[in-house]
């Protein structure tokens, strides 16, 4: 598990990082949700070693991450970047060694990585010649080729078309059932929502909700409830205590101990649906921020 | 967990930055270059420089320019003769003029006509070196020229390492080597590379002075070859370290002239230096003791028989221990700059221990 353990950063007078701590739980995928500037890249760079913490401790496996005990880490940063006249083939090998891996097994793996994103065409080519999406499933093969022990991808798909997310979350799902904790970050939620398995929401430097996505629906739900009857549902206003929040005909959505509304309902007639309203993560994310 | 190790780190940099610039054209275009320079400047003279002056004569003047070194011609009177001299065919027209001759040219005295009229007298030299002045002056030409494009070569680590900041690659590559092993990297890989060339060049600088017919001075160039090419060597990684700081100052391409202007200094400076003053023994004694000149007035002087070897031995300790000085200061700076982007980094703040 890699534990981040209050993290604090400042550039100057202005405090990006205020107290962080978080989890990335071992076979899990993480989301890490926030605005633009607020502070999720400065964390990945922290973890990663490249930028210095102004206090705060990363841990792995529950010992500080140092330069010697850092583990492996898989990393895509946030500006993607590779030798542009390098090609895709030589560059992932490269890098794979780079990491101390050995020759053969990292042309192993670089062949495998290229063969799942769909890449073993391109494999020739210098990475300029590349499309751009090809160029990021490129750059994830590159965060991925030397088997890390830790993944930590920054909007990992962002400017990827839909199918091309699905070829890279797989590549990613799999990697993650091996065991691996993968922290990815994100401001496309609808992605987040359906893949991540855990979240963590940061604004203004400071992690403002935390835990497994469906914990954090069920902590955000409320008393939040939908109603459909056969006839124009107004009369739920009249319920004590009931607010309604939207009113569309027979359906409405209200704030209100459920049981009393239920009964009122089924006291005037047929009741076609009854259901607690989850909060989407978009919702929860403009909520918390 | 596997890890390259620091010298397997730096091996594999070294070996991409290599196998880079050796697919780029301009590395074999300044390359051919060199080469072909260096063949022109030693072998050019000897082609170019053994016609006879063509000169125009008239009447009993004729027999005064026969067995001469002149390329004569015969021509009827005066003014036909000066009619070829303005005409530019001639350089100069020989003429009968009362009892002896004259000589008539455009408006220069021509010196290399006149010479071969006059009967000079007998020269001793008190002071008879084996070298020559002419001999130096071409030594001195070609030891500051390959200096001079090595040195200027050593752009491409500049050029490498902005490419990583510009393309952000950096990120990966810090978080998975030490710094050090980038740094040591680049300056090991372009100076095999130079060491390749300098290898060849002196295989083809012989071959170069033979067809020049210039073999006896290869006796006296070989000895001057050998110092050259560790003052080379070592003045290149000197240079390197710099070029490495220039190109981590900057973040962008386009930015890259701002910081390497403190560099062709370094590089040019000295070339000029030893241009201007190698005439002058103490000027150049000096020279070949400071580090930055090092590399081409010590090896001139060694040329020139003015140095004994324990002053080239001396100077080279000289310059080892300054390139340890500024391997150490460019590395503290590369590191504190690398992973600066935006506005170019001021010295101090990539100086400053990280935050």
């Amino acid at each position: 598990m890699l534990t981040v353990r209050g993290i604090s950063r400042s550039f100057g007078d202005h405090k990006v990082l205020d107290e962080v701590s978080f989890d990335v739980r071992p076979g899990r995928m993480t989301g890490f949700l926030g605005a633009n500037g607020s502070g999720k890249t400065t964390t990945m760079r922290i973890v990663l070693g490249v930028l210095a913490a102004h206090g705060g401790t990363v841990s792995w496996q529950g010992q500080e991450v140092t330069a010697q005990t850092r583990p492996d880490f898989g990393y895509m940063p946030e500006e993607r970047g590779l030798y542009p006249k390098m090609k895709v083939r030589d560059q992932i090998t490269w890098l794979a060694r780079l990491h101390g891996v050995d020759r053969e097994t990292a042309q192993r793996n670089t062949d495998a990585l290229l063969h799942d994103l769909e890449l073993t065409e391109r494999a020739g080519d210098r990475l300029e010649e590349l499309s751009l999406g090809n160029q990021q499933r490129v750059q994830i093969a590159a965060a991925l080729v030397h088997e890390p022990a830790v993944l930590i991808l920054d909007e990992p798909f962002s400017g990827l078309d839909p199918l091309a997310v699905e070829t890279v979350l797989d590549v990613l799902r799999k990697r993650a059932a091996g065991g691996v904790p993968v922290l990815f970050s994100s401001h496309q939620l609808a992605i987040v929502e359906r893949l991540c398995d855990d979240v963590v929401i940061i604004s203004k430097g400071r992690v403002v909700a935390n835990g497994s996505r469906e914990e954090l629906r069920a902590r955000h739900a409320g008393s939040r409830y939908e109603i459909v009857v056969a006839e124009d549902a107004g009369w739920v206003r009249d319920v004590p205590g009931a607010r309604i929040l939207e009113l569309d005909g027979p359906r409405a959505v209200f704030e209100a101990e459920p049981q009393q509304v239920l009964r009122a309902a089924l006291d005037r007639g047929e009741v076609r649906s009854f259901t607690p309203v989850v909060p989407t993560l978009d919702e929860i994310f403009r909520e918390v921020i | 967990m596997a890890r390259a190790s620091f010298s397997q780190a730096t091996w594999l940099v070294a070996e991409r930055e290599m196998k880079t610039l050796v697919t780029t054209k301009g590395f074999w275009i300044g390359f051919a270059f060199t080469i072909v320079g260096l063949f022109a400047l030693t072998v050019l003279p000897t082609v170019f420089g053994g016609d006879d002056p063509k000169v125009a004569a008239v009447g009993s003047a004729v027999q005064v320019v026969q067995g001469k070194e002149l390329d004569v011609r015969e021509v009827g009177t005066v003014e036909e003769a000066a009619d070829l001299v303005r005409a530019d065919e001639v350089e100069a027209a020989i003429v009968p003029d009362g009892g002896g001759i004259k000589v008539l040219a455009l408006n220069d005295a021509p010196s290399d006509v006149v010479s071969q009229l006059v009967q000079a007298p007998p020269v001793e030299l008190l002071d008879a070196s084996a070298v020559n002045s002419g001999q130096r002056f071409v030594t001195v030409l070609v030891f500051g020229l390959v200096f001079l494009m090595f040195g200027m070569g050593g752009a491409a680590i500049a050029q490498s390492t902005v490419t990583e900041k510009q393309t952000r690659i950096v990120e990966i590559l810090v978080s998975t080597v030490p710094v050090r092993a980038l740094l040591a990297g680049k300056i090991l890989g372009h100076t095999i590379l130079t060491l390749g060339q300098v290898v060849v060049l002196a295989l083809a600088a012989p071959i170069a002075l033979r067809v020049a017919g210039l073999g006896e001075l290869l006796g006296v160039v070989a000895p001057a070859l050998g110092w050259f090419i560790p003052f080379l060597m070592l003045g290149f990684v000197l240079i390197s370290s710099m070029w490495a700081v220039a190109g981590a100052l900057v973040s962008r391409q386009e930015d890259l002239g701002s910081t390497m202007g403190l560099v062709m200094i370094a590089v040019m400076g000295p070339y000029f230096g030893v241009q201007f003053f190698f005439e002058n023994p103490v000027v150049l004694k000096w020279m070949s003791f400071v580090p930055f000149t090092a590399g081409v007035a010590m090896p001139v002087r060694l040329f020139a028989q003015q140095a004994q070897p324990w002053e080239a031995i001396l100077s080279l300790g000289v310059l080892a221990a300054t390139v340890v000085t500024i391997l150490l200061v460019a590395s503290r700076l590369y590191t504190g700059s690398l992973l600066q982007t935006g506005a170019r980094v001021k010295l101090s703040k990539a100086w400053a221990p990280a935050e």
